[in-house]
């Protein structure tokens, strides 16, 4: 590698002066005084969430005011990060959702850990988990960071549903098909 | 060792492949040996052969002869025998290999009968996956997977079947989930002897039950769990607790009686979750009892030693070996260790080399309680042949044997929900010299000793070293307390019945502050003068191999995981009091056969 050595041109005198290079910027600067505005006043003014956003993960309950969990562990088993932890539980047989069964007992999702991925939603066979459009976690201790139960269902809410499985199961037991 | 005759071969062909195979091997064993996979549901390798769940169709033919000479017909297109197929399929659990048997299990008819027959199985299955127990080791999903069609047709409301049948104390039945394959019918019928269970109503209604006025309360009820190739039949203990895949299988060994049932043991972070058997079909084929089962629910008792303790105040385990040596050295030339029945073969040895180091007397206590003919013996000693194969006795007496006699196979219908009423005992020569004043301190290898024949007044005469794992009597009393593991948490060994010798791992750590048996038993003797030793198996095992002679050229890492048999020759005069188990018939009843 041969070393080409180069020679600087002397700066003429208006160049000496700075004034072109000056006005250059300030051009920069007007440009952004007049241009509409980038930035949001945050948090007073929140940004639109797309649809698809992939937010905190929370967990739904059907327009009936089922808590669609069943709690079959499957998010835990595929959560990379591991932030998923359920305890299983059973439905007692005389409950209105008795013939489900299943529910968690406890259902807890460590912020600290998740990394919004998405996985425990797509894997959900019975779609009660959801990444929806809360994206701001925040918390002055750790234990303020593990989403439990409840806190996942307040920020989960109701959300359409369209098979009502366990809805259609009930029917057919209603219907007689227990019966002969 | 008289070999074994060997067994006629006969040469099947299975798709294209020629394999010999043991005459009367039928066509889904022989498949397994080439390699080849027959889906089945009402098959086990164990059970007889009933063939109604019409999955392992395979396509059959045999080679072709003229019906008047016998003579073969040849193929004029390959130059070799014709075979004449039958055209429709036959299922192969229920044909056997005959000489030039051919097998074809990759045509398109066998594609087209299994996707078949697995839609009519799914057709009333509610597909309730995420909430059952089976998913993960589900042979509906395994083969829905493999050989089904990916999709139903069904679009009619499917049956509804009661979900939560209480078939018996343990088992719990969900209706709609089951395929009636029969298989837990005809392990009651003709493994327990225990008729109770059996199908009801025809067709779509066909529903599994118990017998009226009876419940499937034998000891083997939960073997139908394992043996259910759905769902349906479901542990009452493990169900819903946690999903199977999440959990760490480790090979253990029952430790209720001499028999050594092989068992897996599933545990996440930690916790163990279930126990179930594993096939050793010299031991116990495919089965374990259930109260083997419950066997882990100790590891995490409230009364589990967790503390050393030296007169009652916590230590250290430097300083509960010193105190331990120390009085033992006040107390020489009257000390008894009580071995154990229930420690591994690594713990006898180092229990044997204590005793001998202080020269004590060595006592060991002795389990009876009537066995019940198939997987639980009369001895309820794990390890009693450990005891007399690693020199630690040489000789035993049994607790009350004159009053148990183990029962006979016809009565296990008739056995108790669990089995109990065990006899512990055999340490009166042990009381006698106590209240004699020749013995002045006792070291407990994780026996109560108040249990075994010993009164408290006798106990609190001498001055007691316990190394054990649960709180009782004996700990209390005890001047210091060495905490230590439970099977579940070491490795060893066992030596069975049969003088087999079986390995078992470490499925969980041990809780906080509980020593391993070996570094206990082994920091004792070294306190007190005797050579130091491994206290890592593996490690152990070259010295166990150097000194006990049945275990020569043996290695830890060598015995198989179905275990090794000894030579049982040194033993063949002592009377054991086991009777007829599952795979072991007791030496006078076999030398009355014979």
């Amino acid at each position: 590698m041969a070393i080409i050595p180069l020679e600087r041109k002397p700066l003429t005198f208006v160049e000496r002066t700075y004034v072109p290079n000056i006005m250059a910027g300030l051009k920069t600067t007007w440009k952004h005084f007049v241009r509409p505005k980038e930035t949001m006043e945050y948090p007073e003014e929140r940004p639109a969430i797309p649809p698809n956003y992939r937010g905190v993960p929370t967990l739904v309950k059907d327009p009936n005011g089922r808590e669609k969990c069943v709690s079959c562990q499957l998010c835990e088993f595929v959560c990379p990060p591991k932030a998923i932890r359920i305890t299983p539980g059973e439905i007692p047989p005389d409950a209105p959702n008795g013939h489900v069964e299943r529910a968690p007992q406890a259902f807890d999702i460590d912020m600290l850990r998740c990394i919004y991925c998405g996985m425990c939603e797509e894997v959900c066979p019975e779609e009660a988990i959801f990444l929806q459009q809360q994206y701001s976690m925040t918390g002055y201790t750790r234990e303020e960071m593990v989403n439990n139960k409840a806190r996942l269902y307040e920020l989960g809410g109701t959300l359409p549903d369209e098979h009502f499985k366990w809805d259609k199961k009930k029917a057919a037991e209603e219907h007689g098909n227990d019966r002969h | 060792m008289i070999a074994a005759p060997k067994p006629d071969l006969v040469t099947v062909n299975i798709d294209g492949r020629e394999i010999a195979v043991p005459k009367g091997t039928n066509v889904i064993e022989a498949a397994r040996l080439a390699g080849v996979d027959v889906p089945y549901y009402c098959y086990h390798p164990k059970l007889t052969v009933v063939g109604n769940c019409r999955m392992c169709l395979i396509e059959m033919g045999m080679p072709a002869v003229d019906p008047a000479t016998k003579a073969p017909i040849m193929d004029p297109a390959t130059g070799k025998q014709k075979i004449n197929w039958i055209p429709r399929p036959q299922i192969g659990c229920a044909t056997n290999a005959a000489p030039g048997l051919h097998i074809r299990t990759n045509t398109p008819q066998i594609k087209d009968c299994r996707e078949g027959v697995m839609e009519f199985l799914l057709i009333n299955h509610p597909l309730d996956c995420p909430i059952c127990d089976q998913a993960g080791e589900c042979k509906l999903q395994e083969q829905a997977t493999g050989y089904g069609r990916g999709y139903s047709r069904f679009i009619e409301q499917k049956n509804v079947k009661p979900k939560r049948t209480q078939l018996g104390p343990r088992v719990t039945l969900d209706d709609e989930r089951c395929i009636l394959c029969s298989r837990c019918i005809r392990f009651c019928k003709e493994i327990v002897r225990d008729d109770v269970l059996g199908f009801i109503d025809r067709g779509s209604y066909s529903t599994l039950t118990c017998h009226p006025g009876r419940m499937l309360t034998n000891n083997y009820s939960l073997n139908t769990v394992d043996i259910c190739p759905v769902g349906a039949l479901t542990s009452t203990d493990f169900r819903f607790k946690m999903r199977v895949w999440f959990l760490k299988q480790t090979n253990s060994i029952d430790t209720e009686s001499s028999v050594g049932a092989n068992t897996v043991v599933w545990s996440r972070e930690g916790i163990i979750y279930r126990i179930t058997p594993r096939r050793n079909d010299m031991v116990n084929d495919t089965w374990v009892s259930d109260s083997a089962r419950e066997l882990y629910k100790p590891v995490r008792a409230a009364d589990r030693l967790t503390a050393i303790k030296i007169g009652n105040v916590d230590s250290t385990l430097d300083a509960a070996v010193k105190a331990a040596a120390d009085l033992l050295r006040a107390n020489a030339g009257a000390i008894a260790v009580v071995g154990s029945g229930r420690s591994s073969v690594e713990e006898q040895f180092l229990t044997r080399k204590l005793a001998e180091v202080v020269k004590a007397s060595i006592h060991f206590v002795s389990r009876v309680a009537a066995g019940d003919g198939i997987l639980i013996s009369s001895d309820r000693n794990p390890n009693t042949r450990g005891a007399l194969v690693t020199g630690l006795i040489s000789r035993f007496e049994h607790a009350g044997s004159a009053g148990v006699r183990p029962a006979s196979a016809e009565k296990a219908g008739k056995m108790p929900a669990l089995p109990g009423g065990v006899v512990t005992g055999a340490l009166s020569e042990l009381a006698a010299r106590i209240d004699a004043g020749t013995i002045k301190a006792v070291v407990s290898i994780n026996e109560d000793l108040v249990a075994a024949d010993l009164t408290p007044a006798q106990l609190a005469k001498v001055a007691v070293i316990h190394v054990g794992t649960h709180a009782n009597a004996t700990s209390a009393a005890a001047k210091v307390v060495i905490p230590t593991t439970t099977v579940f948490e070491k490795n060893g060994t066992f030596v069975n019945q049969q003088f087999r010798i079986q390995k078992f791992y470490k499925a969980v750590p041990g809780p906080a502050g509980a020593v391993d048996d070996l570094i206990a038993l082994e920091r004792l003797g070294t306190a007190l003068g005797a050579a130091a030793a491994a206290t890592e198996v593996n490690a152990l095992w070259t010295t166990l191999a150097a000194e006990v002679p049945a275990l020569r050229t043996m290695t830890f890492a060598n015995i198989p995981d179905t275990g090794l048999l000894l030579d049982a020759t040194p033993w063949t005069g002592l009377h054991f009091i086991e009777g007829e188990t599952l795979h072991y018939k007791p030496a006078a009843a076999a030398a009355a056969k014979a």
